[in-house]
């Protein structure tokens, strides 16, 4: 099944989908050192974002959160790809900073956590 | 989104990584908000600058952008989190004081001038009416947008910096003439004077934007204001309702420009300003901390102190926060000497915001209301507000 969003960062990721409802702080919600979301309750709380493609609605929190995805990225934490049902601005520079393939505009109500998904962030396409 | 030739080829990576990372960053955001094109900006405030919000993560991401980055336009920083010469002296220790002259550095390499002060408009980086800027610190944006009548959105740490490597910002939000509209009237109807009631009522008016859901006040009633009770103002506006551009009838440039809001309308009694203030001011306070300049102390509010200072001796903290060179005039005038032989101290370069002070007082007196919520949200303070003269007389008690 192919679904058609908004490309919000270029570049090509092929990985296990992990998904959630709530929104996602990266700046003091993911522990950047073990990829680990640790804000308490969150949905995803104590499930590693590493190497998976991480698909949420969309971003919240500190600014200082892109600087996060960035720090993860370095240390081999990051999410390989990201997709939001609409994207912020904390979110999008994070990804672009970070190089991580980004998409938006995706009805992520279709997307379930373990499906093995084909993100083309240079055309937008989220391929399941 | 249209770019022209020289926009694509610094896309292209024809200016190095750096500038095409920027661009990406501009593009991108200008998508997202359905910016039509660039437009050129005259000068760039970054904020993001105490190595206490950066962090190793952000550090890195200088570093890389240093390695080739050159700014395209005048660019000035936010406060860091210490005064960058005297800051054994106000307590702060010595590995984060290599770490914040990291950070400092890599914006050096970039060609930054590295004055870090949410001032920029008093110490040279100073658009006029009109001209378009990429500026981060709140009280800044809302301080050029409305006092100046330049235009500015709310720009985030890197998007400022990007701005700042290209010369570009994406035309959107209040760049454009239909965002810059007055979305509530607001009749003051009691004398507002002094920095300490010009934040009470940005307090105010901030928190019922917040609850009426807009961000652009119209506001009427107030016949004068200084550029230290508007500074305030700014600061308090921007902290409680996220105000980024106000009107304010025949004291701002803008205030004719454009048709009044008609629906929604709120006032502003003197029981409403005794209600705010008391917001501000902490049962069971025990001061032991005293701070003027939150933005940024004006070389006029300096010279205020020196004069409430002179001969007398302070016996609790009192730090005085400014840029640089508004020290350095002070310095000249003989302030300075007038206030440090009062026992005050200056804390030039940061403030009481970002310097990494958590924990290391119990009750802090001060004339801003954003120093306030800051007081309480960030260091876990009591807080107490006041005018200049009450705060000084804290000190000396």
């Amino acid at each position: 099944m192919k679904l058609t969003g908004r490309k919000i960062y270029k570049g090509m990721a092929e990985g296990e989908a992990i998904v959630t409802n709530d929104g996602i702080s990266f700046y003091g919600g993911v522990d950047p050192d073990t990829g680990k979301v640790v804000e308490v309750g969150h949905e995803l709380e104590g499930q590693s974002v590493t190497g998976k493609v991480l698909v949420f609605p969309t971003g919240k929190g500190s600014t200082v959160g892109s600087y996060t995805m960035y720090r993860m990225k370095k240390n081999n934490t990051a999410p390989i790809a990201i997709i939001n049902k609409e994207i912020d601005t904390i979110i999008a520079v994070g990804c672009i900073i970070s190089e991580i393939p980004c998409v938006d505009k995706i009805d992520i109500e279709r997307i379930k956590t373990g499906q093995k998904l084909i993100v083309n962030g240079d055309d937008g396409i989220v391929t399941i | 989104m249209k770019l022209n030739q020289e926009e694509k080829d610094m896309l292209d990576g024809k200016y190095g990584k750096a500038t095409q990372k920027s661009m990406e960053i501009l593009t991108t955001l200008g998508e997202i908000f359905d910016a039509e094109n660039m437009i050129d900006v005259f000068g760039v405030q970054i904020a993001g600058v105490s190595y206490d919000n950066l962090g190793e993560a952000g550090l890195e991401f200088l570093n890389e952008m240093a390695k080739d980055g050159k700014v395209r336009v005048l660019t000035t920083l936010n406060p860091a989190g210490m005064d960058r010469e005297n800051w054994r002296a106000l307590g702060i220790d010595e590995e984060f004081a290599i770490n914040q002259n990291r950070a400092i550095d890599a914006f050096a390499k970039m060609g930054i001038v590295t004055t870090c002060s949410c001032t920029p408009y008093l110490i040279g980086n100073n658009p006029h009416y009109g001209q378009h800027i990429a500026w981060a610190e709140s009280s800044a944006v809302c301080y050029s947008n409305s006092v100046i009548g330049a235009r500015t959105n709310r720009e985030g740490g890197p998007s400022a910096l990007a701005s700042a490597l290209t010369g570009k910002t994406p035309n959107y939000g209040y760049h454009l003439d239909k965002n810059r509209y007055g979305q509530v009237l607001v009749k003051v109807n009691t004398p507002i004077k002094g920095t300490d009631e010009f934040g009470v009522l940005g307090k105010l008016i901030g928190d019922k934007l917040g609850e009426l859901g807009k961000k652009i006040p119209y506001i009427v009633g107030i016949p004068s204001a200084t550029i230290e009770e508007l500074k305030s103002f700014c600061a308090s506006v921007a902290t409680y309702g996220g105000t980024a551009l106000f009107h304010m009838d025949g004291i701002t440039p803008e205030y004719n420009n454009y048709p009044k809001p008609s629906k929604l309308m709120f006032e502003i009694s003197q029981n409403d300003m005794k209600k705010a203030r008391a917001d501000l001011i902490d049962d069971d306070i025990e001061i032991d901390f005293v701070s003027i300049g939150c933005p940024h102390a004006s070389i006029h509010e300096i010279a205020i102190l020196s004069q409430l200072l002179d001969g007398k001796t302070v016996k609790k903290e009192f730090w005085i926060t400014t840029a640089r060179p508004t020290k350095k005039i002070a310095d000249e005038a003989g302030y300075s000497k007038m206030i440090e032989d009062a026992g005050a101290k200056f804390a030039a370069d940061t403030c009481c915001v970002v310097a990494p002070i958590k924990g290391r007082f119990k009750g802090i007196m001060v004339d801003s209301a954003k120093a306030c919520y800051y007081g309480r949200a960030k260091n876990k303070f009591k807080v107490k507000i006041g005018t200049i003269e009450d705060c000084v007389e804290e000190a000396l008690k």
